[in-house]
């Protein structure tokens, strides 16, 4: 399983994307008050200092091998040492964090920088909120997004995100911002993580207009994606996929580098179904599709798609790929009721109805609390989704 | 985690005694202060004894089994002492410092045996209180600070009448408690930055010293198009960049974990600043005042606190909010500098807020301020009377020497209509006799800074004004539709630039269903 994985894993990086990215955010307002000096930073500086991953390729600076957390790590290094007022703390950040994404950084940039939170979940949320509203850049980390998510019913981080982040900029006008801000926490499935280690709370932050979601599938990605979330001048809520920070190993540019964000990527072209992912879930898909090609005699050409941005979502990759194979599979380990897979089943149906050949399918995690034994049940495991694929064809 | 024990040699053998069983130690006299109250403690808002001993002690035996504490210094403490004779020498290292071991089995009091006074430097005649510590505040400030009060409760007087013919849709007064607000911003600078109440909204007093204009909050109350926010919040939801005063948003006390970051910020700027942020009592309750106090003072961050208790969180008295000695002790428990403050009194707000900036800047710390709004002692059963109005000139009147606190005269908002749960007799009581801007009013005019003709000369002029400006407010337009999209990013992504595409269709088929916008 393990050796699977990772090696599916290194197939990802096909890097064949051109990026449309235009740093925006980078020179953006210092203090995040002033409308004139948001408004004029667009095309700002950050490609100063800040080659694309494509970029990076081309002039030939592979990096070393390395890990997922590892890559989160050299992108929080760049992001303190390319920004004086970049911050990152959390809980237990300080000594290198449980996941070990901070390691060195306290050592390198020095305790005001990056320090140790009290136990508070809406504590750090808040704190960044008024640190990223004086033009900083607040990176906080959320120990696992299960923590963000029984804040619901304390109504705390919850509503520090819903309420106060994702508006700060509209209720007031554009006077302020807390654009600086960047949430991360470790989500989903590990395989023994039991209810308050796996679950994966993307849905409920895709309903808060005003932030941005974004899921990282593999090393590279992780690192380009995190440096765009804490450059972009809105606050974003950044899950890393926890079962890949070991397991997931490609090589990684060392430089700096960004993605663009709300851009999705055909990771494997196709022609006769559509899979869209985000995060480990596409390590599982890609067994899928590899399979669907081999299973049947003719072969079933699947197209894999990352979304990396959940919020805003990049629906035209999604339609123009659903409207050359007229079939769409969407997966994610959070519960199918409510999960974001009902949200690009129903925009894909509004604007691909007269191209779909087969309803569209959802293959996710069950509508139960997520389960310790019985994860391999409740798992969208990768023969659920070849099974999937094969009815959907088949319809 | 280190901890270990530091052990002397001639420790165990006089303080550990197991002889008698634990109701033996409970008849023990030195220990009863811990556990008995005095029935007649003014903490005991509702008349209830909240503090008797609590019965767990009946089936604990089994967790101290037989043995005995007996301590040296038995019967003679009256307060809880950490101080047990010779028994000092063995404590115990932890992070955060060294604790001391004793042999008493002392519960700590839920309070101290006395309430946290209440700091004061006018008495209600407007008359320096004797050997009371302040800084006097010169004729311009103080003139300023006092017509600032007036124009506050004039607009206040104005808007809610404007709100009660429909003109705007909501409004909420600080009548009762003008004092916080402008004497406190009096006492800061123009950098130190606000993040004003977002439960009881009662800080416009601070943006009306720092200059915001009466147009400018009746732009923001008729949500026009020259509203800051862009017509998209409720009435009073004032911010302004240019005022170092964040924009004021619903939830109450998610304000408070933002100062701190703020004030992070200054802080690692070396700014010569704070960060000033207000709540009420009902908002202490939150669990962001809870992380707010913590973080601020793990994380050294120069900002003070102001909390207004006001007796009230809309009609739930702070007897059902809590059953400490207010907010004060709270800051303690947290390791926060605190002190109590008559938000009667215009000059102890201002000096506790001078002294607390000073702190809060030159050693990086939090400060808390609890503003005490006092409450009366009786309350009667509510009287089903007609909506009071508030009209400015009966405000001017007030003579009375009782000792006072400030109260919230107003209803909680013209959604409220307080005379519901509190009586009105109450209301008129506060109104009349303890008004902070009367009070103070005595003060300036005893020093010969203010006179009845300037009075009314500024009661004209803050009315004419006023009335002129919701005037031009109503005829300045709404704001262009475009405003509903905006903002939600920087940049505004496919989604909202397609659904306000499908909306202007909309309202070309259908220009009855809507207001005429841009």
């Amino acid at each position: 399983m393990t050796t699977t994985t990772t090696t599916s894993l290194r197939r990802f990086p096909r890097f064949d994307f051109v990026s449309k990215f235009t740093a925006t955010s980078c020179s953006s307002s210092r203090r995040g008050f002033s409308t004139t000096t948001s408004s004029s930073s667009s095309g700002g500086s950050c490609t100063e200092y800040s080659l694309t991953l494509q970029q990076q390729l081309e002039s030939g600076s592979r990096g070393k091998s390395i890990n997922l957390f590892s890559a989160i790590n050299q992108a929080l290094h760049i992001a303190l040492d390319s920004d004086p007022r970049a911050y990152v703390f959390g809980e237990d950040v300080s000594f290198g964090g449980v996941f070990r994404c901070t390691t060195g950084l306290a050592d390198r940039f020095g305790k005001q920088r990056v320090f140790n939170t009290p136990l508070c979940e809406q504590g750090i949320v808040g704190f960044g909120i008024g640190l990223a509203a004086m033009g900083n850049r607040a990176i906080a980390e959320i120990q696992f997004a299960d923590y963000i998510y029984p804040a619901f019913d304390q109504a705390c981080i919850i509503s520090l995100i819903v309420n106060e982040a994702a508006k700060f900029r509209y209720r007031s006008g554009n006077q302020f911002n807390c654009g600086g801000l960047t949430i991360r926490a470790p989500y989903g499935a590990v395989g023994h993580g039991g209810h308050y280690h796996s679950q994966s709370p993307e849905a409920f932050f895709c309903h808060v207009p005003g932030i941005k979601v974004v899921i990282p599938r593999s090393p590279s990605q992780a690192k380009g994606l995190l440096l765009s979330c804490i450059r972009d001048p809105n606050p974003v809520v950044f899950f890393e996929p926890k079962w890949l920070y070991r397991l997931a190993v490609e090589e990684v540019p060392e430089q700096d580098y960004m993605l663009p964000l709300s851009e999705a990527e055909v990771i494997r072209e196709g022609s006769d179904i559509s899979l869209v992912g985000w995060g480990a879930q596409l390590s599982v898909m890609e067994q899928a599709c590899v399979e669907a090609e081999k299973s049947l005699q003719e072969g079933i050409s699947c197209e894999l798609i990352d979304l990396k941005t959940l919020l805003p979502w990049d629906k035209e990759t999604v339609e123009a790929s659903v409207c050359k194979t007229g079939r769409l599979l969407i997966s994610h380990e959070a519960p199918v009721t409510g999960g974001f897979g009902a949200e690009i089943s129903a925009s894909i149906v509004e604007r691909c109805f007269l191209r779909l050949e087969a309803p569209v399918a959802r293959i996710c995690g069950l509508d139960t609390p997520f389960p310790l034994v019985f994860e391999p049940f409740y798992m969208p495991t990768k023969n659920k989704i070849l099974d999937a694929i094969k009815a959907t064809v088949n319809y | 985690m280190a901890i270990w024990f530091r052990k002397s040699i001639n420790v165990s053998a006089n303080y550990l005694k197991a002889k008698t069983g634990l109701w033996g130690l409970l008849n023990q006299r030195h220990l009863s202060p811990c556990f008995h109250s005095n029935s007649s403690s003014p903490t005991s808002l509702n008349g209830k004894n909240y503090r008797n001993p609590p019965s767990f002690f009946g089936n604990s035996t089994t967790l101290f089994g037989s043995r005995r504490f007996e301590s040296v210094k038995a019967g003679r403490q009256e307060e809880l002492r950490y101080d047990n004779g010779g028994h000092q020498d063995q404590a115990l290292d932890f992070p955060g410092g060294t604790v001391p071991f004793t042999p008493e089995m002392r519960f700590i009091s839920e309070a101290s045996r006395e309430r946290i006074p209440c700091y004061q430097v006018l008495d209600d005649n407007g008359n320096l209180i004797m050997h009371s510590s302040f800084v006097q505040v010169n004729k311009e400030d103080a003139v300023k600070m006092y017509s600032t009060m007036v124009t506050l409760q004039t607009m206040d007087t104005i808007f809610y009448e404007a709100q009660r013919q429909g003109r705007i849709s909501f409004y909420l007064t600080s009548i009762g408690e003008e004092a916080i607000s402008i004497s406190s911003a009096a006492a800061l600078t123009p950098e130190d930055v606000i993040l004003a109440q977002e439960t009881q909204y009662r800080e416009p007093g601070v943006l009306l010293w720092r200059g915001f204009t009466l147009q400018e909050f009746a732009n923001q109350c008729l949500g026009n198009k020259s509203d800051y926010g862009k017509g998209r919040q409720m009435p009073i939801h004032y911010g302004s960049n240019k005022h170092n005063y964040f924009t004021v948003s619903s939830p109450i006390a998610t304000q408070l974990p933002q100062a701190v970051g703020a004030a992070y910020s200054l802080k690692m700027d070396g700014k010569d600043a704070c960060v000033v942020t207000y709540f009420g009592d009902g908002g202490s309750s939150e669990g962001d005042f809870h992380a707010a106090l913590n973080f601020a003072a793990v994380m050294e961050a120069p900002v003070i606190f102001i909390c207004r208790n006001n007796g009230w969180a809309i009609s739930t008295p702070v007897s059902e909010q809590f059953r400490s000695d207010g907010i004060v002790v709270k800051g303690q428990a947290y390791g926060i500098r605190s002190i109590r403050v008559d938000g009667n009194d215009a000059l102890a707000v201002y000096n506790a807020t001078r002294a607390a900036r000073e702190m809060a800047i030159t050693e990086q710390r939090p400060v808390l301020i609890e503003v005490q709004l006092g409450f009366l002692k009786h309350t009667l059963l509510t009287l089903h009377i007609p909506i009071l109005t508030v009209d400015a000139s009966e405000l001017r009147l007030v003579v009375k020497t009782e000792n006072a606190l400030t109260y919230r005269v107003g209803h909680h908002s013209t959604s409220d209509d307080s005379t519901k749960y509190r009586p009105v007799d109450e209301i008129e009581h506060w109104k009349m006799s303890r008004n902070p801007i009367a009070r103070f009013r005595r003060w300036v005019d005893g020093n010969g800074w203010w006179n009845d003709k300037d009075e009314s000369e500024l009661r004209g002029n803050a009315r004419k004004q006023l009335l002129h400006a919701i005037q031009a407010a109503e005829k300045v337009e709404k704001p262009p539709l475009s405003d509903l999209f905006t903002d939600v990013y920087e940049n505004t992504p496919s989604n909202l630039i397609q659904q306000e595409e499908l909306l202007r269709q909309t309202i070309q088929r259908h220009p009855q269903d809507y207001p005429s916008v841009e």
